[in-house]
């Protein structure tokens, strides 16, 4: 669903490119043994090949390789078997080395494709152009001193994916769901934690505008934007931009821009003079990285079942909705638990309960799958005693509100308060002849045809029971009385 | 025991172990040599203290029976090492003040079998340059005087000028050097002592001051053969902290020469691309002496040809300062060595590297840059790899018709300081018959075969097909035995009779 945008001069067609730096899970560096963990303190993680000593070599961390060729996997992309590091050379202090080892002509994975799952329940395919493996930079901090700037190697040298998508996407809507599927896939390989607010998945995005169809726009690449949400706003926002730019006789012009998250805009960041030239070349101090088929087969055999995998099984096993599947796929804790309550148990059922009831209330309560008070198996216990008549489906929400709060098997709860549906077709009966009696008026109008009282009738006989009879039941032997 | 500096590694080990004399004494008979040679300016930095506790330490364990191969013998270790707590400054005011945290592998590999140390020698700013005259700390005069004119002080060869010249003015009984176009070997012809590159990944450049990655290489100085065969064995072998080191076995290279093989029967290649335009006759000459020794010893005598060579150094000269262009990037200002403060950040680098490297290191930071920039990368870059590919195809043709391959190691004797540094072009000409070797990653020693009429040293060069040291210390020892270069430099010489 291509989201045209309506301009004076009629409609333009947005065309987007994302690069995605996404943090290899690894416990350290991509050439060095420090440790890659999120916040300890400033410098306290640097090695003497991150500060760049002289006479320092990097050494290829193994696992960051292995992390890669998964993840490349996992978006359906072709492995290279030799790929090459080489060196992007400028200057700046928080890159000691004055260069960052990249991958640039031969990147370790090549062309692939994922699915994305758009808000109006359709899929669309978006094609994965590469992705390589990369050093990260560290940070530079200004604000601690009035004239001078700190810097923190800590990030220095930590392996980064950059994964770079084809300008398929065509809206901030797909924009979005390429994010979150893009991160969900990180997620679910264990690949990258995917936390942008702690920097670990960053977002460039290369937006042009056209005439529907028509010739490529010139695009303009906007930087730091770190959530979803900012990424919607910054093409927004830039898409106002270019058509404005063009409608009114204006080029729009190549370059970076930076997207102001506290002033909701893009503005130029690096002019066509400041350009860099990257003087590219490859590393002397490493070799080629060459991967057998073996080693990618043994890789591919280690591969956990990605989402649209688990989404296209969960539609045909247990016939769920487009909708309900992209909900319970999401994450893949959130699917295994789903699939441990379904369990011998109505998928439709279990489905309800898990999106309704449960994420409902966690989502309240903020709170996430994993924190969940209510196990698997509790949640099947309770959809087990509306299945065999113990409880109503109605008392069945009481329950789990209970549930939810102390964290005890449903059995107990409905022990424990006598929630117990009554069954028993002699006390609903006597019940029931109770009601008749004491509103003698209302059965004479339902038998003169007054239909709707039934309603009553059931309302009166669950007061009295409180709302344990089997509805059903009573039902059954109140259409028996009243004929 | 006056004698002490006159060993050669070899005998001095028998001396020790025989408790002739202890460490100590000989360690310290060279630190008077040093005192006494100081004007030669060979070290960046003596380190007397260190040498002498390493000599104590060495002689008791001596005393207790557990000293390693090497133990107890001073040498000198090129600047270029990072050393523990030594300064270490590739002869650069940029690097002036730093001092490292760790110890290079070579240098961890030499002081784990029991080496004393005696100092940082000098030598061409981050390795570049063929004379040792572009160190911010100073020329090193070659201990050699030419007889026809005595009163001018000459180069020592470089880079490991400071290397060649310790070891030849018995201030050191071996050294250590790096070579990444010569620097070992054309330093070894000049000042009349024997230097051996190995293959490239032979040993570590972990913890080496780093110019061309992919050219560097630490070797060794001795003078004879057989010492630079002790050393090699001491600082090769394989270590994870390089990728570009092998996973390789180390032969025992001092046993396999012991066992004289002789050069009967090998095939010795003669490049005849090395027959430049303008060699002078003494080259010529000297060149021929060393084929005939070897016919003479019973070798093959092989015409080969590496019809690329011509091109190696055009090519060197693009691929090393390219490399060194991203290699020095990391000398900013920011975290180590010299600091010169400017108004913001893009002029404190400037500031800082303005007046922290030399004009030589300079002018190769802006030749590799350029090499390297976009529109230039196909045409001198690549082009050069091309070159480098082609070079290493005609060795390996070569190596299919001979074993070891016989060349001059320099186009020249020791020059006067100061002479080839208004035009950088005759300077780089120097690395014409060591450059092939070097881009081809191969095994190349240089070997004292003679004097000239001016009374100063020329060597020989063996080159050896890839992890084949063992051919060109064969090949070497033959060399050395049939030149049997006995020669001391006068000033060294003069010293030993007062």
């Amino acid at each position: 669903m291509a989201q045209l945008v309506k301009g004076e001069t009629g409609d333009w067609e947005i065309v987007i490119g994302m690069e995605v730096h996404a943090q290899v899970t690894a416990n350290s560096k991509l050439f060095s043994g420090a440790s890659a963990e999120f916040g300890a303190a400033p410098n306290s993680q640097v090695s003497m090949v991150d500060a760049a000593m002289p006479g320092m070599l990097p050494v290829l961390n193994e696992h960051c390789v292995y992390q890669a060729v998964r993840t490349g996997l996992g978006l359906n992309s072709k492995i290279n078997h030799t790929s090459v590091f080489e060196r992007k050379n400028y200057f700046y202090p928080d890159l000691p080395q004055g260069y960052q080892i990249s991958q640039y002509l031969h990147p370790i994975v090549g062309e692939g494709k994922i699915e994305i799952d758009l808000p109006d329940g359709t899929t669309k395919e978006i094609g994965i152009t590469r992705l390589h493996l990369e050093q990260d930079a560290g940070k530079s901090l200004h604000d601690q001193h009035p004239t001078k700037s700190f810097v923190d190697l800590n990030r220095s040298g930590c392996a980064l994916m950059e994964i770079v998508s084809e300008p398929d996407i065509r809206g901030p809507d797909e924009a979005a769901a390429y994010l979150s599927k893009l991160r969900m896939i990180l997620r679910y390989l264990g690949t990258c934690d995917g936390n942008m607010e702690e920097g670990s998945m960053r977002a460039d995005v290369n937006i042009s505008v056209r005439k529907p169809g028509g010739e490529l726009g010139t695009r303009a690449e906007i930087k730091n934007v770190n959530s979803v949400k900012a990424v919607q706003q910054a093409i927004d926002y830039e898409v106002e931009r270019q058509i404005d730019i063009l409608e009114s006789g204006g080029t729009v012009v190549q370059e970076t821009r930076l997207w102001d998250p506290n002033k909701n805009e893009t503005r130029s960041m690096r002019s066509k003079e400041e350009a860099h030239d990257y003087r590219y070349f490859p590393d002397p101090d490493l070799l080629p990285l060459v991967l057998e088929q073996d080693y990618i087969d043994k890789v591919a055999n280690d591969l956990p079942e990605l989402p649209d995998q688990k989404k296209h099984r969960f539609m045909e096993e247990f016939g769920l909705s487009l909708y309900d599947a992209s909900v319970i796929i999401a994450e893949s804790m959130r699917a295994d638990y789903y699939e441990d309550v379904t369990k011998g148990r109505d998928p439709k059922i279990a489905a309800n309960w898990v999106i309704n009831e449960l994420l409902g209330l966690l989502n309240k309560n903020d709170k996430d799958i994993a924190e969940t008070p209510i196990s698997a198996s509790q949640l099947g216990g309770l959809i087990d005693l509306i299945a065999d008549n113990t409880i109503s489906g109605k008392i069945a929400k009481d329950v789990f509100a209970e549930m939810f709060k102390t964290s005890k098997d449903a059995a107990a709860i409905v022990e424990e308060k006598g929630l117990k549906q009554v069954t028993d077709t002699g006390e609903i009966e006597s019940v029931i002849d109770k009601v008749l009696a004491d509103n003698p008026d209302n059965v004479a109008a339902y038998k003169g045809g007054k239909d709707k009282l039934f309603g009553f009738f059931v309302g009166q006989v669950m007061k009295e029971t409180g709302g344990k009879a089997n509805p059903a039941m009573v039902n059954e032997i109140l259409k028996k009385k009243l004929s | 025991m006056t004698n002490l500096t006159h060993l050669t590694l070899a005998e001095a080990l028998k001396g020790l172990e025989n408790k002739d004399f202890t460490s100590v004494e000989i360690t310290q008979a060279h630190l008077d040599a040093m005192e006494s040679m100081r004007h030669l300016n060979a070290y960046v930095i003596e380190t007397p203290e260190i040498a002498l506790a390493q000599a104590k330490a060495s002689d008791d364990r001596r005393a207790k029976g557990n000293a390693g191969p090497l133990d107890g013998a001073p040498i000198s270790v090129k600047d270029v090492f990072c050393t523990k707590e030594v300064q270490t400054t590739a002869s650069s005011h940029i690097l002036e003040g730093f001092i490292p945290k760790y110890e290079s592998t070579v240098t961890q590999n030499i002081f784990n079998d029991g080496v004393v140390m005696l100092g940082k020698t000098n030598m061409d700013e981050f390795a570049m340059g063929a004379s040792t005259t572009t160190s911010y700390f100073g020329n090193t005069i070659n201990p050699w005087k030419n007889k026809s004119d005595p009163g001018k002080d000459l180069v020592p060869g470089g880079s490991s000028g400071g290397s060649a010249a310790s070891v030849a003015a018995r201030m050191a009984l071996g050294s250590l050097g790096s070579d990444t176009n010569g620097s070992i070997r054309q330093p070894s012809s000049f000042c009349g002592i024997t230097g051996i590159k190995p293959t490239y990944g032979r040993c570590s450049r972990w913890g080496i001051v780093a110019f061309a990655s992919s050219l560097d290489q630490a070797g060794v100085f001795g003078r004879t053969v057989e010492d630079c065969a002790l050393l090699l064995k001491s600082v090769c072998g394989h270590d994870p902290k390089d990728s570009t080191s092998a996973k390789i076995d180390v032969p025992d290279w001092p046993k396999l020469l012991s066992s004289n093989q002789g050069v009967k029967g090998l095939r010795i290649g003669i490049p005849k691309e090395f027959r430049v335009d303008g060699m002078p006759d003494e080259i010529e000459k000297i060149w021929q002496q060393g084929i005939d020794w070897l016919k003479d010893e019973g070798a093959e005598i092989v015409d080969i040809s590496l019809p690329h060579s011509t091109y190696s150094v055009p090519a060197y000269y693009i691929i090393a300062p390219a490399e060194a262009s991203s290699n020095l990037a990391r000398y900013d200002g920011v975290r180590y060595g010299l600091r010169e403060d400017g108004e913001d950040l893009i002029e404190t680098y400037e500031k800082t590297r303005a007046a922290g490297f030399g004009d030589e290191v300079k002018r190769r930071i802006m030749i590799g840059t350029y090499v390297l920039s976009a529109g230039y990368y196909d045409a001198y870059y690549i082009k050069a790899q091309k070159i480098r590919r082609l070079i290493v195809e005609d060795f390996q043709k070569a190596f299919e018709k001979c074993d070891a391959l016989l060349a001059p190691t320099s186009p020249s004797v020791a020059f006067p300081i100061g002479e080839k540094l208004d035009d950088p072009v005759k300077m780089y000409l120097e690395d014409v018959f060591t450059s092939p070797a070097s881009l081809a990653g191969l095994p190349g020693m240089s070997v004292p075969a003679g004097l000239n009429a001016d009374g100063l040293p020329l060597g020989l060069q063996i080159i050896g097909r890839q992890w084949d040291e063992e051919m060109v210390l064969r090949v070497g020892a033959a060399v050395e035995k049939a030149a049997n270069f006995s020669a001391i430099p006068e000033m060294v010489d003069t010293k030993l009779a007062a």
